[in-house]
């Protein structure tokens, strides 16, 4: 089961690694904006099978906090550091 | 260490990659967002290494709140970054630092991979000694108890730099509220996840400072999560910076240290030491000294993400 | 019984790799931003989905299973709603730019 766990964490970082090179060179800021979206999903991933490969139980504990901090920087990310958020107004829903 | 497992290289490459890659972005902001990316992937390293308190301790600080002050500055240099690009040093200045820089890197890594092995630790001694105050954790005994001191001195650091802060305030917008003021539409997506979010990740910000007990967790990573979800409730609009002149806030600020020192100088009293717990008191004490921690260090980190006051209270 | 757990958990993290692999050729190979993030939100998660039921089933109490499943439904969450405001961002940058 540990070495079942070891190769599956090997290829889900492998997969993580080709996700991060294609997001980080994106054109565009939005492109960038879903770095810390694959580390919500794929990082988390790989922590949870670390933990289980280590058998460290307080993994779930860091995947908690790696969660909440990954929305949080995601957001940061979203406004750019400007007060209002471009892409919040309802009326850009309208009219599509 | 050996490393001999697939996953351990590549593990290690993807960070010193995602590093080099940092270094050489050409946008601070791409650079600010591959850092958030960097922090949020080194506690992999840390579980990985053992420290899972340290793991979340850079989670929380590191990829969190340090990622998000560094694009909040990248956002705000942002109108003169084709003026500063232009006004970089010659190639060999460049190369002289990286060369410089390579070479201090190089050699730490000489240095931890020369130590002994087992290298020279107190770690045995700190875990023996767990019964001086009934923890289970023994990264919390040495913080809390071993080591008291030091993180008394440590929090008023954190005061300090607070302090630092508002001292670059315009004498005009002193006492007012920091940061600018944040707008979103209130049935819109962010709000929406403004008010989910927050009462979750304060449950799970007591939980960890709660189960630092006895397993990793502690005062610093819980009040890290606080603040960023106090931070999150700000960037939605949905409460205002407090004006830094208001009472409340002010103790809360001290209220760590503050009882902190209090209990320090209890122990001066009634015990022999400064700091010095009563061996039947211990674990309460402690555990009060880490709630008021947890406020003080929530209060504080959010207030430095915040920043200097720009407006009139 | 265990060894019946020991197979599910292995076919579980299985199927979560194999959507890991379909959300990474989809994020290496879509030509479009908001395409990208598709294969990111849906796939991925679906993978992240697939990988916390595997480790439940090798969950050594109840507490530690139901903060796996908190994580996970942490994590749901939070793609769900980030994802909507990185397509709005994606769009307007792709109207205006």
């Amino acid at each position: 089961m540990t070495e079942f766990f070891t190769g599956a964490l090997g290829f889900i970082l492998a997969m993580f690694a080709l996700g991060l090179v294609r997001v980080l060179r994106g054109p565009s800021d939005a492109d960038r904006m879903m770095a810390a979206q694959l580390i919500g999903t794929g990082g988390i991933a790989a922590l949870l099978l670390l933990g289980a490969v280590t058998g460290e139980q307080a993994a779930v504990d860091v995947a908690l906090t790696i969660a909440l901090l990954a929305t949080f920087a995601s957001i940061a990310m979203a406004k750019k550091g400007t007060s209002r958020l471009d892409g919040d107004r309802r009326d850009t829903m309208e009219g599509t | 260490m050996t490393i001999a497992s697939t996953y351990e290289v590549a593990l290690a490459m993807i960070v010193l990659g995602l590093a080099a890659w940092i270094i050489t972005a050409q946008k601070s902001f791409a650079a600010a967002g591959g850092f958030v990316a960097y922090g949020l992937l080194l506690p992999l390293v840390w579980v990985r290494l053992g420290g899972i308190d340290v793991a979340l301790a850079e989670a929380a600080i590191g990829g969190g709140l340090s990622g998000v002050l560094l694009l909040g500055a990248a956002a705000r240099l942002g109108t003169t970054e084709t003026a500063v690009v232009a006004e970089r040093p010659g190639v060999l200045v460049r190369l002289l630092a990286s060369v410089l820089s390579a070479f201090i890197a190089l050699s730490l890594a000489a240095v931890v991979l020369l130590l002994p092995d087992p290298g020279p630790t107190l770690a045995p001694a700190a875990v023996e000694n767990s019964a001086a105050t009934g923890l289970g954790n023994p990264v919390t005994n040495v913080l809390m108890a071993f080591r008291a001191m030091d993180t008394l001195l440590e929090k008023v650091v954190l005061l300090l730099a607070l302090i630092g802060i508002w001292s670059l305030v315009p004498d005009r917008f002193w006492g007012g509220r920091p940061g600018m003021r944040h707008e979103a539409d209130p049935r819109g997506v962010l709000a929406f996840l403004a008010r989910l979010l927050p009462p979750l990740g304060i449950v799970i910000g007591l939980y960890v400072l709660w189960v630092g007990a006895d397993h990793p967790g502690g005062a610093f990573q819980g009040g890290t999560i606080l603040a960023a979800m106090w931070l999150l409730v700000m960037m939605a609009g949905l409460m205002d910076a407090p004006p830094i002149s208001r009472r409340w806030l002010r103790l809360t600020l001290i209220a760590g240290p503050g009882i902190f020192l209090v209990v320090g100088l209890g122990g001066l009293w009634l015990g022999n030491a400064f700091l010095a717990y009563p061996s039947a008191y211990a674990k309460p004490l402690i555990v009060a000294i880490e709630l008021a921690m947890t406020l003080t260090v929530a209060a504080t980190l959010g207030l430095l993400m915040a920043g200097v006051p720009e407006r009139r209270a | 019984m265990s060894a019946a757990f020991n197979i599910m958990t292995i076919i579980a993290v299985s199927a979560g790799a194999f959507f890991f692999f379909a959300g990474t050729i989809g994020l290496l190979r879509f030509p479009d931003t908001l395409t990208r993030l598709h294969a990111l939100t849906k796939a991925d998660n679906l993978g992240l989905g697939f990988v916390v039921l595997g480790l439940l089933l090798q969950a050594p109490s109840i507490r530690d299973g139901l903060k796996l499943v908190a994580v996970w439904l942490l994590v749901l969450l939070a793609g769900a709603t980030v994802s909507q405001l990185i397509a709005r961002i994606a769009r307007q940058d792709g109207a205006s730019g």
